[in-house]
């Protein structure tokens, strides 16, 4: 079978499975519509290591369907597998794979088991749609596609208002992003002619001299549409609130299909970001300011899964600075170590989380590492790779990037310096997760536990304290903990090793197995000799391991030895602490400079416009001009055969008179 | 004799019978007036036929009376069918169709 | 040629005046008769425009066959009725005005065209013209179609008459009854 057509696969298994498990909800029984959906993305998986196996150098392009041919210019629904698809896929298809297994477990108790895995089921096939488009097209209908599932699965519990505002919150976010795709798409296909990648790219080296402005501002719209997928400053706010969804829902979009999409956007467009090196440099300084900005919001979240929402901000902040300074090789490979251990923590606070009866909060929990020993194992290996602890996949991956920002020299030795200090509060907050989940006091929970009773909780909203029911739309009557069911068992081991040895694909100097792989797709990038020594990389792995030891030894003196000591630093700083908890006030700023002036306009156009000018003016008009119009005509259907003799007759003398007056 | 001083005289038949079908209220005298216009039209397409010196005029004549002849059967069929449900014979009382 | 212009005289004094009494006699009944009159008239201006099969037919279908049929539903319905109010009202003051209006302007239009064929007596024609023979080839042959509908026309009116003047049972007399009645 050639690439293209396992191509095929990838994107049929997962379509096949969202219908069927859609159309059957009926009568599919039990959890059968969850192992249909985790079978789908199986295959799918199966398919994208076929895929892996038959790929080379090449590009290999296959249209099933040209929507438009106009001169000179074809819209295809084309596919493109090449290594940077085929590895995508494989990340994509691999992780949801287990984060399927894991729902099956975790959402059992749950009314509306079949829904929730036909959105699963087709969110991973809009990513993968996302990732195989072969032009700007089908990319941006791979895009909206995402945008849709998100906001369905982040709304999965509708009764939840809290739930479906932030989805709608998601969703409009994601379709600012939308916007500027398709805007950038269309300036690439105004001077370029194409709208296929290889197209647009050799196009674009035509058509462009480095830095037009043209080009530069594709980029830049090419880059809220990342950011707003990827969740980067300015457009981030929506990802921690999407933590309203179930928490596989979370994984899923935090590990392997939704924020990935912007990294993979900009390493499929780096032709257009070389010749643009404005927009990339631009892109590289916002992805610093992201990481940095999202690793210190997550000192002080209470909330355990918002903790893990910003830490996944925080670290597509190192993938986008990765693969902006035309580190291709290292942002991908961070992206897929990352997809392990960000799945593998998602997994493990959704067992914490279903051992304290859907209680997230922090400062409610702690001691739970005798009652959950496996869940307390796979939760700290993945916060090791979290925090780059030396061997973990995270420590090679992160350093790696690092180690290209100084190696690029300049400005970006600031980056990477800012990327350090970004790394010394991810290793400190991991633990501080990790300590205060873990250590400590048993909590009630932890105790009943250890003898065996799963806490019960009344159902109540988390955030606002609402009561809830447990029928469909809102969370069933309980979630399952890793102890207890093997399909999260399994999924989390899986997990935790993949944390553990993910990073050999990259071993400096050692293996660069990924780097290679990748070669083909990226290797006419202009930096491509760009590359730090050996010698230089393994510097910087020292320095990253010693910085996350440090950020780790800090938390366990802050949190384990000298518990007290956080609450009196949190008094003697009070505004810097209100500054964090309020995450740096953006929400309160994008309320106040966007929501209220929209909704301000909204009402005084509702009240107005709406009621005085459209209801009295056009509609009233319209009514009284049609009214006046049918009273008249009605006025003229006298019934009187002899009256309509008249007017027939009244018309023939007019045209008659007409007709003499203008021959004269 | 000129064609103008048949033409003139269709005219006036013309207009005699559009003047009859606006003021008498029996239909039967409708019908008689409608059969006026169209023997007006009749005599103009006999005039012109003559003029240019081509039977097509009078064809068109002898269709004309095909048509006149149908719009007798079925005016005369009405009349009839309103005498036999003992409707008034007054176009003016026949206003079922007012808006 | 003064025997034509007095012909032509005569016989459109006798249209005008047969049109002028089908409008204004009040009795459908001379109203009919008028007409018939009129027929005639025309059947001699047709002649006079050498139209000899049509001016038979005139006389024949028209002033024969239609007119006896007319004469028949007038005798029907008894053709004495008086109207039961004055003819007219304001319609029966606009009416004839409208009309008037449009004679004038078809006359204004015939009698100040530059046409100049129309101040001839027209083309010089054979023998055979507006015989039988010339216009039975015009029908079958450059009018066929034309033929053809008018025929199929005359079908329709055929039967169309048939339903409209048979006698239902039930509707006699009484407006209101419903299709269930029938």
């Amino acid at each position: 079978m050639s690439p293209t057509e396992y191509g095929w696969l990838i994107l049929a298994f997962p379509l096949a499975g969202m219908l069927v498990v859609s159309l059957g909800w009926r009568v599919l029984p039990g959890r059968l519509p969850g192992w249909i959906a985790s079978a789908a993305i199986l295959g799918s998986f199966l398919a994208s290591l076929g895929a892996l196996d038959t790929v080379d150098a090449e590009s290999h392009v296959d249209s099933a369907w040209t929507y438009a041919a106009t001169a000179g210019f074809e819209a295809d629904l084309a596919i493109l597998v090449d290594p940077l698809s085929v590895f995508m896929c494989l990340v994509v298809s691999g992780v949801s794979f287990l984060i399927h297994v894991y729902s099956v477990a975790y959402m059992g108790g749950d009314h509306g088991y079949a829904r929730y895995f036909a959105y699963l089921n087709y969110f991973v096939f809009s990513m993968l749609l996302l990732v195989l488009a072969a032009n700007f097209l089908l990319l941006i209908v791979g895009w909206a596609f995402v945008g849709a599932a998100s906001y369905l699965l982040i709304s999965y519990w509708y009764r939840r208002t809290t739930a479906t505002y932030a989805g709608i919150k998601a969703f409009v976010i994601n379709v600012i992003g939308d916007v500027g795709l398709v805007i950038a798409a269309f300036l690439l296909l105004n001077e370029t002619g194409a709208l296929d990648y290889a197209g647009v790219f050799s196009g674009a080296e035509e058509a462009f001299s480095p830095n037009d402005g043209t080009l530069v501002a594709a980029c830049l719209l090419i880059l809220v549409g990342a950011f707003a997928k990827s969740a980067q400053l300015p457009l981030h706010t929506w990802l921690p609130d999407a933590m309203e969804g179930p928490t596989p829902v979370s994984a899923l979009i935090h590990a392997a299909t939704m924020v990935t999409a912007g990294v993979y956007l900009i390493a499929r467009t780096h032709p257009l970001f070389e010749l643009a090196p404005t927009a990339a440099d631009i892109s590289a300084i916002i992805g610093t300011a992201t990481l940095v900005f999202a690793a210190s919001v997550a000192l002080v979240v209470t909330d355990l899964k918002r903790v893990i929402a910003y830490s996944t901000i925080s670290q597509i902040g190192y993938m986008v600075m990765g693969v902006s300074i035309a580190a291709y090789g290292a942002g991908l490979f961070h992206l897929m170590t990352h997809a392990f251990f960000k799945a593998l923590l998602f997994m493990g606070a959704g067992s914490v989380i279903g051992a304290m009866a859907g209680i997230q909060n922090l400062d409610r929990m702690g001691g739970f590492r005798r009652a959950m020993p496996f869940t307390f194992l796979t939760f700290t290996i993945g916060a090791l790779a979290l925090a780059g602890f030396p061997l973990m996949s995270g420590w090679f991956s992160k350093d790696e990037i690092l180690a290209y920002a100084i190696e690029r020299g300049s400005g970006f030795v600031v980056l990477a310096v800012i990327g350090y200090l970004g790394a010394f509060l991810t290793a400190f907050y991991a633990f501080r997760m990790v300590f205060r989940v873990f250590f400590g006091e048993p909590v009630p929970e932890a105790h009943e536990l250890e003898h065996g009773h799963l806490a019960h909780g009344e159902p109540i909203n988390p955030l606002t304290g609402d009561p809830e029911d447990t029928d469909v739309g809102f969370p069933g009557p309980e979630h399952h903990v890793a102890e207890r069911s093997w399909p999260m068992k399994a999924a989390m081991g899986v997990l935790a090793v993949l944390a553990v040895v993910g990073g050999v694909v990259g071993i400096p100097a050692l293996t660069d197995t990924l780097e290679h792989f990748l070669e083909p797709t990226f290797e006419e990038s202009r930096y491509h000799e760009v590359h730090p020594s050996e010698g230089a990389e393994w510097a910087g792995l020292a320095a990253g391991g010693i910085v996350a030891i440090a950020g780790i030894g800090l938390a366990y003196v802050l949190y384990v030895r000298r518990s007290g000591i956080t609450l009196r630093l949190r008094d003697r700083y009070r505004a810097v602490h209100d500054f964090l908890v309020h995450k740096w006030y953006f929400d309160e700023l994008y309320d106040a400079l966007f929501v209220r002036p929209f909704t301000g306009a909204g009402s005084f156009g509702r009240r107005v416009i709406e009621t005085d000018f459209v209801q009295g003016f056009i509609v009233g008009g319209a009514t009284g001009v049609v009214r006046a119009g049918t009273s008249f005509a009605r006025a003229i259907q006298t019934g009187y055969l002899r009256a309509y003799a008249l007017l027939l007759l009244l018309g023939v003398a007019a045209i008659a008179l007409y007709f003499l007056v203008a021959s004269s | 004799m000129d064609i103008t001083w048949y033409l003139v005289l269709s005219a006036f038949i013309f207009a005699i019978g559009a003047a009859g079908v606006m003021s008498r209220r029996n239909p039967l005298v409708v019908l008689l007036c409608l059969e006026l216009m169209l023997n007006a039209g009749n005599l103009a397409l006999i005039a012109f036929s003559r003029m240019h010196g081509g039977e097509a005029g009078q064809v068109f004549a002898l269709i004309v009376m095909v048509i006149a002849a149908c719009e007798v059967v079925i005016g005369l069929g009405i009349i009839v069918a309103m005498y036999r449900r003992r409707l008034p014979i007054d176009v003016d009382e026949m206003s079922e169709l007012r808006g | 040629m003064w025997f034509e212009q007095v012909l032509f005289f005569l016989a459109a004094i006798g249209a005008l005046a047969g049109a002028l009494g089908v409008v204004i006699l009040r009795n459908p009944f001379y109203s009919v008769l008028a007409l018939v009159v009129h027929l005639v008239a025309l059947a001699v201006l047709f002649l006079l425009l050498q139209a000899e099969f049509l001016a038979a037919g005139q006389v024949v279908v028209y002033a024969g066959a239609v007119m006896v049929l007319y004469i028949f539903v007038v005798a029907y319905i008894g053709g004495s009725d008086e109207p039961l109010r004055p003819e007219g009202g304001a319609l029966g003051v606009f009416g004839p005005l409208f009309a008037a209006a449009v004679g004038i302007e078809l006359t204004i239009a015939f009698a100040a065209s530059g046409l100049e064929a129309l101040d001839t007596t027209g083309e010089e024609v054979g023998a055979g013209f507006g015989s039988p023979a010339a216009i039975g080839q015009l029908l079958l042959t450059r009018f066929l179609v034309p033929f053809e509908a008018a025929s199929y026309l005359l079908l329709v009116a055929a039967v169309g008459a048939v339903v409209l003047a048979r006698r239902r049972r039930g509707l006699e007399g009484t407006s209101e009854a419903g299709p269930e009645a029938v």
